[in-house]
């Protein structure tokens, strides 16, 4: 059987790197209460029916609706037109009850009882804890590879158990606290029991906001509003994604109404086209992280005193002007900026070329050489590295930039090279640490292994206090900032276009969040 | 007669050579790509661990004769296999994408002969006066500009300025045919360079018959000048257009990824790009059959009609 993740080959990042997140807001016309949204407010009050068509890079004629194969923004984006997760993530990353109406953990956090609110599946049958144990046990199959096998990870499977119609009892490996970022990790969502790897590609059911009407790969999906909704019927009587790879033509389709979204702009487009008042420009703040990534375990980023000179080197807003045309704001070598528990207390890093001279000195690494692999496969990338080595030639430092393959690049630099380019998507800070600076982590890409580092993470997870567990995360940030692998220069805005009509498309929520792409709570004025 | 047919045979079975040795090049050349179908499926979560699962459940771990030789069996039985990525017969991917190409192909090849012939024979008629220089410098100018840019250009000012037609085929799927003003931008982008090379083909084989002696046998004969140009004239100058016109329509059914992925067609091109990106080797590997048999067929065709149209040139290969 093939299972595995579609990987199309553009704007795979969606995934776990990063998205921008519109959200859309519903103000008033359902009870639910996201409505907050900074979009909404003054959109006026929702209108019911009419149909959005909404343009997305896609996957070619590998695509499927499976939800546990999501890999890319507009998989994502069907995945949660059709399905829901038992949580999902706030604005600020923070895991919301969605499926699941709240969760309890024993004293130990390695025990959590979560209660299911009431919800139908779109053949009327009743989303029950046996649904979630079929959906959990179907991604973490051995024999497959669901992208959210590793975030089930810390779930003991076997000795979990449904407690009744509507309480699961999962029976944690070791104490997790932030145990609720397990149930909304990417691609974690919720099928019907027995369902099989062919009725997706038929007929999926799923508890999500529309139901399914047709599915062509790689050109559209057409869905239709679920009336019997839980939390509260789509304005839209008809939702259709439909794929265009090149975002010049994402545009014209936009510009020539036949389309009413378009998905992942080009920052110039969005320069070409804002205030205009032709189409809408909403641009998601902190939805990509734009880093360097330095191998701490060898040569010369094994002496701390080299990366830090890396940290100084950079001249953050000349990276985000020339490498993302301005649409984004700097970082601060550290990942998830907005999001909760982020270390925002400390000074933002600025070039000093003087100190970065003097600190290579001392590191005996003074004429030195390195190697900033990158390549096409992501947007900025080259243009990142090519003002890199300039910024760095001016500390005396040569850098020489090697393009990769773009298809292969994610694998090539994660044990290889000493110096690459690389970015993320939205996700939690501990799910950020977990999967990449831990030494157990499977995509450790600065080789970051540190085992009083590894036990500060323990610690936290076993901390019920929020604000204490607040304090390990933020003890952690600061040795990442002092001395961390990430060379964090930015954060890039995710852009999205809409025509003049649509409203209650949420601007706040970074991409993978569940305020981005949430057309339930769109509606056409 | 009995000649033609077995050089006819002779290039058949060479053809079929042909193919097997552009899906075995194809096929090396894919393997040597860095990365495979594993690692392009697993993406930025390069997680060694799942990289490795994916390679055992997709059979990558195999020696790679061993697939080629699997899938070269089941070739025999008109079976491409399955798509690596989502598991989907090979087959569906052709015979939905060909579709969309097939349609452009046959529209653009439809105009181009009348239109690209018509403009040679013109400008022939005319050598070195008004309507010959017009046609000339008009033909070169056009040729010089890239489809793509040529798209964008007429995309903006016909579909985004004027708004005479839609700017792109999104969300019509296969179903072109019932959209018919979203093929016009793409017929014409497509059109734009053949014609161009055509019509000048056209015009210097026309002006190379119609100074030969026997089109000024044919006048001393006083035959009409239209019954010399069209009747006599016009088929040796076919000869060469023949060919070239063979290659533009391979070039058309292989998949024009420029004008597909500008206009949202999804055709062979778009398939085939995806399929490399993905490492996808069988469907790499159905396109390169169905690639190699359209190269093959259409260049026979073109020798055909080569020989039919001026007999005592040589057939050229």
């Amino acid at each position: 059987m093939r299972e595995y993740p579609g990987l199309r080959r553009r704007g795979f990042l969606a995934a776990a790197s990063g998205v921008g997140a519109l959200a859309l807001v519903g103000c008033g016309g359902s009870d639910n209460d996201s409505g907050a949204g900074s979009g909404g407010g003054s959109d006026g009050k929702p209108r019911r029916g009419g149909r959005l068509r909404a343009a997305f890079a896609g996957g070619g004629a590998s695509e499927t609706l499976d939800p546990h194969l999501a890999n890319l923004f507009a998989d994502v984006a069907r995945a949660k037109a059709l399905f829901d997760k038992l949580a999902d993530y706030g604005d600020d990353l923070s895991a919301e009850p969605r499926l699941a109406s709240g969760w309890e953990p024993n004293a130990g956090l390695d025990r959590w009882k979560v209660t299911l609110r009431k919800a139908e599946f779109h053949d009327g049958k009743p989303v029950t804890a046996e649904d979630v144990l079929f959906s959990f046990r179907r991604i973490a199959d051995p024999e497959k590879a669901f992208r959210a096998k590793a975030s089930l990870e810390p779930i003991d499977l076997k000795a979990s158990r449904a407690v009744d119609e509507r309480t699961v009892e999962f029976v944690l490996k070791r104490p997790t606290a932030e145990f609720p970022n397990v149930l909304a990790a990417f691609g974690a969502y919720i099928v019907p029991d027995g369902t099989s790897d062919a009725d997706f590609d038929k007929k999926p059911v799923g508890s999500g906001p529309f139901r399914f009407v047709s599915f062509a790969p790689g050109r559209s999906a057409v869905f239709r509003r679920n009336d019997a909704y839980w939390d509260g019927a789509p304005h839209l009587d008809e939702l259709e994604f439909v794929v265009a790879n090149e975002e010049s033509a994402r545009v014209n389709a936009l510009l020539g109404g036949q389309v009413e979204y378009a998905h992942e702009l080009n920052p110039t487009t969005a320069r070409a086209h804002e205030g205009k008042g032709q189409i809408e420009i909403v641009r998601l703040r902190n939805s990509a992280m734009q880093a360097f990534a330095m191998k701490t375990d060898r040569p010369p980023f094994d002496d701390k005193r080299v990366r830090e000179a890396f940290f100084l080197i950079a001249d953050r807003q000349e990276l985000i002007d020339g490498a993302l045309s301005g649409a984004g704001v700097v970082g601060n070598d550290l990942f998830g900026k907005g999001y909760e528990y982020y270390a925002d207390g400390l000074p933002q890093r600025e070039q000093d070329l003087d100190r970065a001279r003097s600190l290579l000195r001392k590191a005996g690494a003074e004429k030195l050489k390195v190697t900033l692999d990158t390549s096409a496969v992501a947007a900025g990338f080259t243009e990142a590295a090519g003002i890199f080595r300039d910024q760095a030639a001016k500390a005396g430092v040569t850098v020489e930039v090697k393009m990769g393959s773009k298809d292969s690049y994610w694998a090539d630099i994660l044990d290889s090279g000493t110096l690459c380019c690389y970015r993320s998507g939205a996700m939690p800070i501990e799910s950020h640490i977990s999967q990449r600076l831990l030494t157990d982590s499977t995509t450790n890409a600065t080789k970051w292994h540190h085992k009083d580092f590894d036990a500060l993470y323990q610690q936290a997870q076993s901390t019920k206090d929020e604000t204490e567990r607040a304090a390990v995360f933020g003890r952690m940030q600061r040795r990442l900032y002092a001395e961390g692998g990430f060379l964090v220069w930015g954060f890039a805005d995710w852009i999205i276009g809409t025509a003049r009509g649509v409203k209650g498309v949420e601007r706040k929520a970074p991409a993978n969040t569940l305020d981005w792409a949430r057309f339930d709570k769109v509606w056409l004025a | 007669m009995s000649g033609l047919g077995s050089w006819a045979a002779r290039r058949l079975l060479l053809g079929g050579a042909q193919t097997v040795a552009v899906v075995v090049l194809v096929f090396a050349l894919t393997e040597a790509l860095p990365g495979d179908a594993a690692v392009a499926l697993a993406g930025d979560q390069p997680d060694p661990a799942r990289i490795a699962a994916i390679r055992e459940a997709l059979d990558l771990d195999r020696p790679a004769y061993e697939r080629l030789a699997d899938w070269a069996t089941g070739l025999l039985h008109a079976d491409f296999g399955n798509s690596l990525t989502s598991g989907r017969p090979v087959s569906s991917y052709i015979s939905d994408a060909f579709g969309p190409t097939l349609l452009l192909a046959g529209l653009t090849v439809a105009l181009l002969v009348p239109v690209g012939v018509g403009l040679g024979v013109l400008a022939a008629r005319y050598e070195g006066r008004f309507v010959d220089r017009l046609v000339s410098s008009v033909t070169l100018g056009v040729y010089a500009v890239p489809e793509f840019a040529f798209g964008v250009l007429l995309v903006t000012v016909f579909a985004l300025r004027l708004d005479w037609l839609p700017p792109t085929a999104v969300g019509y799927g296969t179903d072109l045919l019932g959209h018919p003003a979203a093929l016009v931008l793409p017929v014409l982008v497509l059109l734009s360079r053949p014609v161009c090379s055509l019509s000048r083909l056209v015009r210097a084989g026309m002006i190379d018959a119609l100074a030969s002696p026997y089109v000024a046998q044919a006048r001393r004969y006083g035959i009409p000048g239209a019954r010399v140009r069209y009747a006599h004239a016009l088929p040796n100058a076919m000869a060469p257009a023949a060919q070239q016109l063979a290659r533009t329509v391979d070039w058309l059914l292989c998949g024009v990824i420029v004008v597909e992925a500008l206009f949202v067609i999804p055709g062979l091109g778009t398939v085939l790009m995806n399929a490399v990106a993905e490492r996808d080797v069988p469907v790499v590997q159905g396109l390169a059959v169905i690639f190699g048999v359209i190269t093959v067929v259409l260049n026979l065709g073109a020798d055909l009609v080569a020989h039919r149209f001026a007999p005592r040139a040589e057939v050229a290969a």
